[in-house]
């Protein structure tokens, strides 16, 4: 039987996100993704951060976690690394991804572990109620900026090439086509990849519906998603361009690892390290 | 915006209450993460940063395990640090916070005491902060705003004293103490200046004392460190006793040293508590009176250092003695209880205990909860000890009747 969008939404637990809020798009398209993938909910861990973003966990009928702030990645690493028939999705926000857990991504990246990594950028705390992010804006006002910020943000995409990660893409809560297919190929992804996505927080409204509309172009047509240069010069654009950055085959962890035994076998690990009473007497007696 | 070369009594949260008091106390270098229930401290600091009321640079880190840091790498060159967390955030502090006590870096850090994960809760109790009794930093547990913010001024004073020069954590009860809006008086600014002066240490980089710091130890030199640590610790109880008494001199209002005590002299029965549920246990003790029945409350304030003489001294005239802890350290007790019996275990007049273990994860202790643990300390078996889990912990307000 195949499956159905319905199959994926949890039978009691609704979405307590506010009317509006972008994360619903991202949660409806990632169930349409999977449905489309045919990833049965029993084939399917998700891992959430904190946040309101990080609630994602909680609205999906499969395995699901909710982690600590900033841990997600390394938590779904462990949980993909023991059951690595699963497909491992994983979800935060802004804050949750690139403040207290901003140093995972780069691990993740340089094993190429086989995870799909949703970040749901809102440029703001929104849960903990409206302080600034790494992602907001140069004299925006928020609860710990009161006065407009007074640092840089970053930029996320020019992040994600320099630690190389494998599949990266950029869409928006309101380009739900687009998201769709863009989630469907991430997660069709062998190996780390990212799907940025800009939805909107109309609580806080750091980020809103008309920003989202405006100033975010396309890739354009011909973009070469392999060509490592033409990514930076996009990611470093002054418009917010949106599409399938960056995608480059290479081996998952679990290939490399494979590969390395594949060499080594015949040599064993006690032939290297330990000795037994007797080789220790005759070598020291 | 509160005037303060005046005395103006404002009405704030608690949270509102230690922004005050910190700005009273003129850090020179803030750095936070924010964390429900702690947000609006972080909030409040940042506007006033911003808004030039407070001279201080406030570092919008990205972590609680950068907020230790960043005040850990203030206080190396002498400057005056504040940092807030609570928790979850707390925990992720914790390499920092052995580092800053070991490196005697007298920072002061708010805490809002709330409950850890798993399962989430953002509700009140105490396992995170007991959870870093071992930590090496000063810990006290405040009742009301008033007393939060007074003690931001007095952390500081008595963190930096030369003879204790340890990092203090003060800790509120999160949304209780955190978010409830209250009647503070806010001290004058001169006033706090003449109490608390600018921050001067020989414990810190500069070409005055030349050093470099985050040296090594081998197991030949190490214990002599941990020993003077523990001396400090130890020191500091006069100097807080000390920090109290001018305190209340210059602004009219003492806290009564390490532990507070609410109609103990004669009270046959008394409680344990720390926080803000003492408010409550201070009415059921009113109650109680009015039934004849001798009760008193114990407000443990301080719980690193321990005020191991003044419990032996108020808890052993008594029948038999309850502790509430808002914690439990599970395969045993609470922890306070542990310590308040490791106190007693020295006097010769060893009364009965009970530990109530409540409030975890926020769940409310009422009146009625705390004049049922009086009335079962009347009824305190003399076996308390026999059957452990029966009669020597109960959990308050789960369904389970504690008298039975
Ligand atoms: C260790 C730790 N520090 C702080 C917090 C408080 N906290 C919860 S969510 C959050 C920020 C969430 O922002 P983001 O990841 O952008 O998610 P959003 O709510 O915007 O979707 C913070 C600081 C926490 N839960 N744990
Ligand atoms: S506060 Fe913002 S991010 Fe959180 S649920 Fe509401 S709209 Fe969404
Ligand atoms: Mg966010």
């Amino acid at each position: 039987m195949k499956t159905q969008l319905q199959d994926y939404k949890h039978p009691e637990i609704k979405p307590v996100w506010c009317p509006g809020c972008g994360d619903y798009a991202v949660l409806n398209a990632v169930q349409k993704a999977l449905a489309s993938l045919e990833v049965k909910p029993h084939e399917l861990g998700v891992v959430s951060g904190i946040g309101c973003s990080g609630r994602f966990s909680h609205y999906f009928n499969s395995y699901s976690l909710h982690g600590t702030h900033g841990r997600a990645l390394p938590i779904a690493t462990g949980l993909k690394t023991a059951r690595e028939d699963l497909t491992v999705l994983v979800a935060g926000g802004d804050g949750d991804g690139l403040a207290i857990g901003g140093g995972h991504i780069a691990h993740a990246a340089r094993k190429n572990i086989d995870l799909t990594y949703i970040i749901m950028d809102n440029t703001i705390y929104a849960l903990t109620k409206g302080q600034s992010s790494p992602t907001s804006h140069p004299g925006a006002h928020t609860k710990t900026a009161p006065y407009g910020v007074y640092e840089d943000p970053l930029n996320p995409i020019a992040m994600f090439l320099s630690y190389d990660v494998s599949f990266i893409a950029r869409t928006t809560s309101l380009k739900i086509k687009e998201m769709e297919k863009l989630l469907t190929d991430a997660i069709r992804h062998r190996g780390f990849s990212i799907v940025y996505v800009m939805s909107p927080c109309v609580t806080h409204k750091s980020l809103t519906y008309d920003d989202i509309k405006s100033h975010v172009p396309s890739l354009p047509e011909g973009y070469d998603p392999t060509d490592k240069f033409e990514a930076f010069k996009y990611a470093y654009k002054e418009e917010m361009y949106m599409g399938l950055f960056y995608k480059q085959e290479k081996p998952t962890l679990n290939e490399r690892l494979e590969s390395i035994r594949k060499e080594v076998t015949g040599s064993s690990y006690n032939k290297g390290h330990t000795m037994t009473t007797s080789q220790i007497m005759e070598e020291y007696l | 915006m509160i005037d303060t070369r005046k005395n103006e009594s404002v009405f704030v949260s608690g949270d509102e209450a230690v922004a005050l008091g910190v700005r009273l106390s003129r850090p020179q270098v803030i750095s936070a993460y924010p964390i429900t229930p702690q947000t609006i401290v972080v909030e409040r600091l940042s506007e006033m940063v911003e808004d030039g009321s407070l001279d201080a640079k406030y570092i919008h880190v990205e972590s609680e395990h950068s907020a230790m840091s960043a005040a850990m790498g203030a206080s190396s060159v002498g400057a005056r640090a504040f940092t807030a967390t609570s928790s979850q955030g707390l925990l992720y502090m914790a390499e920092g916070l052995h580092y800053a006590s070991g490196g005697r870096m007298p920072i002061v850090m708010m805490n809002a005491n709330r409950s850890l994960a798993l399962p989430w809760s953002i509700f009140g109790d105490h396992r995170d902060s007991m959870s870093m009794l071992d930590s090496g930093w000063i810990q006290v547990y405040v009742e009301d705003a008033q007393e939060a913010l007074d003690m931001t001024i007095q952390a500081y004073r008595i963190a930096e004293d030369p003879s204790v020069l340890t990092p203090f954590m003060i800790n509120l009860d999160g949304f209780i103490l955190t978010h409830t809006y209250e009647l503070v008086e806010v001290p004058r600014q001169k006033e706090v200046d003449s109490y608390l002066p600018p921050f001067s240490t020989p414990n810190k980089m500069s070409l005055e004392t030349p050093k470099s710091m985050g040296f090594s130890t081998s197991p030949a030199d190490n214990m002599e460190f941990k020993y003077q640590q523990h001396k400090a610790m130890m020191d500091s109880m006069e100097v807080i006793k000390k920090a109290d008494k001018e305190f209340s001199e210059m602004f009219g209002r003492s806290y009564h040293g390490l532990v507070d005590c609410y109609q103990c002299d004669d009270a046959e029965y008394i409680l344990v508590t720390a926080g803000s549920v003492t408010g409550t246990a201070r009415v059921a003790v009113d109650t109680m009176r009015i039934k004849g029945i001798k009760a008193g409350v114990l407000k443990l304030r301080f719980m690193r250092p321990f005020p191991e003489q003044e419990i032996r001294n108020i808890l052993s005239g008594a029948v038999s003695y309850g502790v509430l802890d808002k914690d439990i350290s599970f395969g045993y007790e609470g922890t306070m209880f542990t310590n308040v019996n490791s106190a007693l275990s020295g006097s010769k007049n060893f009364p009965r205990g009970m530990n109530f273990v409540g409030g975890l994860g926020g769940r409310d202790i009422s009146v009625q909860d705390i004049e049922e643990m009086f009335i079962a300390l009347q009824k305190c078996p003399d076996n308390a000890y026999g059957d452990y889990i029966k009669s020597r912990v109960s959990f308050v307000n789960m369904g389970v009747n504690i008298n039975e």
